[in-house]
């Protein structure tokens, strides 16, 4: 077992137990020297994953893959969560847990890192609750605030059940298939009713973690009510994880037919509720928590066709990462409006605060998939891959929802641009704003990055 | 040269947007950006040459087969140098406004990207500049226009979205089906792929028509073009009937057309009955307005039906190859004249706002004496647009029906029901304006001034040289190399 195959994951894991004693002998107001520890660990984590970027192979007793897709992980993982790091020191300044807040996610960040890395049930169980036993903290962060906590108590409600449900499925398909290791199940699980089941509710687990229905329903309220750089963290790094997961467990039966179609269905009916229940939604933050449950809705089509087409995992990567990181800039530029989350307060916002008034246009015409915003090729990647495979109908729904989508994000944006200001507006400023505008200056690099991020992407999974 | 043309108006854009100059000086970048890249089009122009000339490729993603590539032949050059002139008028014309810089910015932004259109050769470009479009006019629409501008600029995007997701998916079936998968305008024509006949070249025609169809805009998906002409700002109006409704027109003959017509031909029986209920429907509700932007919108929807007429016609692959390309010529003639001569009257329809803040038309009358100008121009454009020979609009109508009466007699003979409303609907609304007793609330009613005249002159003496003297259009045009000839491709 060499334990250098682990070099990111045990990184980001030390950092976090760092972090937890920096935030207990440092006085409150240093805490924000935790921000600097955990960002720094962050990044070395990613250092290291580079030097294994070629790595091909199953680790720890093949429960672990190093292959393209873990790689990516590796990347977009602590990538996007440094920049969510960097949204939480003046959010969090007079909290009295203010340094601990790293240490949760990271800890986080390693469920969602082991989540994507798994090529075990067993693996993958204990990937999805630590990432969820964390998360239900990060969500009830403000612990005074009601609805922070009824957003948390939803999440853990939601989740402890879809757990439940995922570790009943890995029984159910362990006693068909007499195994948890990927190697042993591809292409091996038994087509009966109850291994089709138990796969069922381990899709089920994953969908929570996506955010996708039925087990959707937690991500509005996290949305609306768990601290705003939590928040980017929770609508954005579980679900790159999840995709990359049930990405490997559909790859893993070629030749059911049900699991697929059970996938397709799911993604339609996913980008339907999402964006039915954005349309008259006045509350920005509410709003893009269903617009990303019908994000997920589109990156399903990608799993949908996982293996009938080669381009579908890269088409599904390509768009995870657009859509984080666009997902992101939205709750970043509603992070310095310090939270504000009418859709009224929005009115005239380019008049006074251009900058989280233009940023909010971007990362919304890039769900949309406007081009040559990046949101467009990743869109375009997606409906490459599900037309090549013969999922048109699936296109045409995706379709009928874009429209309805852009017209609950024009909703925000038309008043934000057209109407005359009222009343002054906060903002948060510090690195808040700088990360912001990382953010922003990222979104846009990536359109002219796609050419190169397209081709180095992987084709291929292990096992 | 094409490649600048594009990036002028776009660089200038981003000047306007970044750097603090004042309203004139706004007003003159964006006006000289639109008459550079118009240059590099004369330039491209002069240079002649057959099929499609200027070519220059730079490839974006190679793996999708996706590449900057441009190039015109002589119907998109054609639309382009409109395209550009248009611009270059609605830019300089005089407008009182608020955030005047910003104005000027969209306004560049939307020529780069509307001439960038007609010019590309690669499909996911095309599409780019299809969807920037629709970004540009709803910020112009929901910014500076009147009434109630957020909901007219809201439908707006919302239903040209629609239709340009459909195109996208019909774009990305239509490259599938090539042998290797690449979106080179240039190759799918050649090589037509889906021809042969079944259900998923249908749909994909289908799903074109749509698409292009909403952006015409044809009964019965022309609803969003009333509301969003009423309440944008007079040149901006301009724009929208001038240039972005031939981008419908013009993807109609490019890509179903050119790249499948094999089905087109199939298909264009039900695709001629289309454009004709849009001649009539547009010309009978033009005819009950009383608002008199309203009543121009209506006209648009009547004039670009015989462009979809004339379409049809060129693509049936019936009656006499003759008769084919009279009806391509007309389509591509009606798109040019239509632009000038409709760009010209929302210009006028933008002055009398400017100086009256209103549309209704029996408010009006007897404008004639203190707006001779006015009066003359309105008078000329009005012609132009109801088929008078001499002007435009008469090449082009009579082009197209030639045509049509040598492939769908019927239908021509019913389409030609529309130039009558048509030509009863512009009589009654001249004589409403400008005719008749003047009102007490119109007393202090200013004439056009010197810039204003010089624009529309500059639109004006075009649509009469194109009535008069055709010839240099028709052979730019070239219609024989448009039609793909029978059976191409299989």
């Amino acid at each position: 077992m060499p334990i250098g195959d682990l070099a990111p994951e045990l990184t980001v894991l030390l950092t976090a137990v760092a972090v937890l004693l920096l935030a207990m002998v440092l006085p409150q107001r240093r805490h924000g020297w935790c921000a600097l520890l955990a960002a720094a660990g962050l990044a070395l984590s990613m250092a290291l994953a580079w030097a294994q970027a070629d790595a091909h192979r199953l680790t720890f007793s093949g429960t672990f893959a190093l292959d393209g897709a873990t790689t990516w992980a590796r990347f977009a993982i602590p990538g996007l969560t440094i920049l969510c790091v960097g949204l939480a020191p003046r959010w969090f300044a007079t909290d009295r847990r203010h340094g601990e807040f790293y240490a949760m996610l990271l800890f986080s960040t390693l469920g969602a890192m082991a989540m994507a890395g798994a090529a075990d049930l067993m693996q993958l169980v204990m990937g999805v609750l630590l990432s969820s036993v964390t998360g239900y903290v990060l969500a009830a962060y403000h612990r005074d605030w009601a609805i922070s906590l009824e957003a948390g108590m939803k999440y853990f409600l939601v989740g402890a059940l879809a757990n439940a449900l995922l570790v009943i499925g890995v029984v159910f398909v362990m006693g068909m298939a007499g195994s948890t290791d990927y190697r042993d199940l591809a292409g091996a699980i038994p087509d009966n009713p109850v291994a089709l089941a138990g796969l069922t509710l381990v899709l089920m687990g994953l969908f929570f973690k996506l955010g996708a229905v039925p087990a959707h329903t937690w991500v509005p309220d996290v949305a609306e009510g768990a601290p705003a750089p939590a928040a980017a963290f929770l609508t954005v790094i579980p679900k790159l994880a999840a995709a990359v997961a049930l990405y490997r467990l559909v790859a893993l039966t070629p030749e059911t037919q049900a699991l697929p179609l059970l996938v397709a269905l799911v993604a339609a009916a996913t980008m339907t509720v999402g964006n039915l229940c954005a349309l008259w939604q006045d509350d920005v933050r509410r709003l893009v928590g269903w617009s990303s449950i019908s994000q997920t809705g589109y990156a399903l089509m990608a799993v949908a066709v996982a293996g009938a087409v080669p381009d579908a995992l890269p088409a599904l990567l390509a768009f995870m990462s657009v859509y984080g990181i666009a997902n992101l800039l939205a709750f970043a530029a509603i992070v310095e409006l310090r939270g504000r989350t009418a859709i009224a307060d929005y009115r005239g916002l380019i008049r006074k605060h251009p900058g989280p008034a233009i940023a909010l246009t971007l990362a919304f015409l890039s769900f949309v998939g406007i081009p040559p915003l990046a949101g467009f090729l990743g869109k375009f990647a997606l409906f490459v891959a599900t037309l090549e495979a013969g999922l048109a109908w699936l296109v045409v729904v995706a379709v009928a929802n874009t429209i309805l989508s852009l017209f609950y994000y024009l909703r925000v944006i038309g008043p934000a641009v057209f109407s005359r200001p009222e009343g002054a507006m906060a903002t948060l400023g510090g690195t808040a704003r700088a990360t912001f505008w990382a953010l922003f200056a990222l979104l846009l690099a990536t359109t002219f990055l796609w050419s190169p991020v397209w081709s180095a992407l992987p084709r291929a999974l292990l096992p | 040269m094409l490649t600048l043309a594009i990036l002028i108006p776009l660089l200038a854009s981003l000047i306007l947007a970044f750097v603090p100059i004042g309203e004139v000086a706004s007003r003159w970048t964006a006006t000289g950006a639109a008459a550079l890249s118009l240059v590099a089009l004369v330039i491209v122009w002069a240079g002649g040459g057959d099929g499609f000339r200027a070519v220059a490729e730079v490839p974006w993603i190679p793996t999708l087969g996706i590449a900057w590539r441009v190039g015109v032949d002589g119907m998109s050059l054609g639309l382009a140098l409109m395209s550009a002139l248009i611009f270059v008028a609605a830019t300089a014309w005089p407008l009182k406004l608020h955030d005047a810089r910003a104005y000027y910015a969209w306004m560049a932004f939307l020529a780069g990207v509307s001439i960038g259109l007609f010019v590309t050769l690669d499909l996911i470009v095309f599409y780019v500049f299809f969807d920037l479009s629709l970004v540009g006019m709803y910020f112009l629409i929901g910014r500076w226009g009147h009434g109630d501008a957020q909901h007219a600029a809201l439908k707006f995007f919302v239903y040209t979205l629609a239709g340009s997701l459909l195109i996208l998916i019909g774009i990305i079936v239509l490259a599938l089906n090539m042998p290797t998968l690449t979106f080179d305008m240039r190759a799918m024509i050649d090589s037509p792929p889906l021809a042969a006949a079944g259900m998923v070249p249908g749909l994909v025609f289908l799903a074109f028509v749509i698409g292009f169809g909403i952006k015409t805009p044809v009964f019965p998906v022309h609803t969003w073009l009333p509301p969003a002409h009423v309440n944008a700002p007079g040149p901006a109006s301009a724009i929208l009937a001038g240039v972005l409704l031939k981008m419908g027109t013009y993807g109609l003959i490019r890509i179903p057309l050119q790249m499948m017509p094999d089905t087109f031909a199939r298909w264009a029986l039900p695709l001629a009955i289309v454009g004709v209920i849009s001649i009539l429907w547009g010309s009978i509700v033009a005819f009950a307005q009383d608002n008199l932007k309203r009543r121009i919108a209506y006209t648009s929807v009547n004039h670009m039906g015989y462009t979809v007429l004339g379409i049809a016609v060129a693509g049936s692959a019936l009656g006499s190859e003759t008769a084919r390309q009279l009806a391509m010529t007309g389509a591509v003639v009606e798109m040019i004249a239509h632009g000038l001569i409709t760009g010209a009257l929302f210009l006028i329809a933008g002055a009398v706002w400017q100086r009256t803040g209103d549309y209704h038309l029996p408010n009006f009358g007897g404008l004639a004496g203190p707006a001779p100008r006015l009066t003359g121009a309105a008078t000329l454009a009005a012609f132009a647009s109801l088929g008078l020979p001499g002007l435009a609009g008469f090449v082009a109508e009579l082009h197209i029906f030639l045509g049509a009466f040598g492939v769908y007699p019927w239908l021509a003979a019913i389409g030609l029901l529309g130039i009558l409303i048509t030509a009863a609907l512009f009589l009654r609304m001249l004589r409403q304006m400008f005719f008749g007793d003047l009102p007490k609330e119109r007393a202090g009613f200013t004439d056009l001034d010197r810039t204003e005249t010089a624009l529309l002159a500059g639109l004006l003496v075009l649509v009469v040289l194109i009535g008069v003297w055709p010839t240099w259009l028709l052979s730019l045009i070239d219609a024989a190399s448009l039609i793909p000839a029978p059976g191409a491709g299989g």
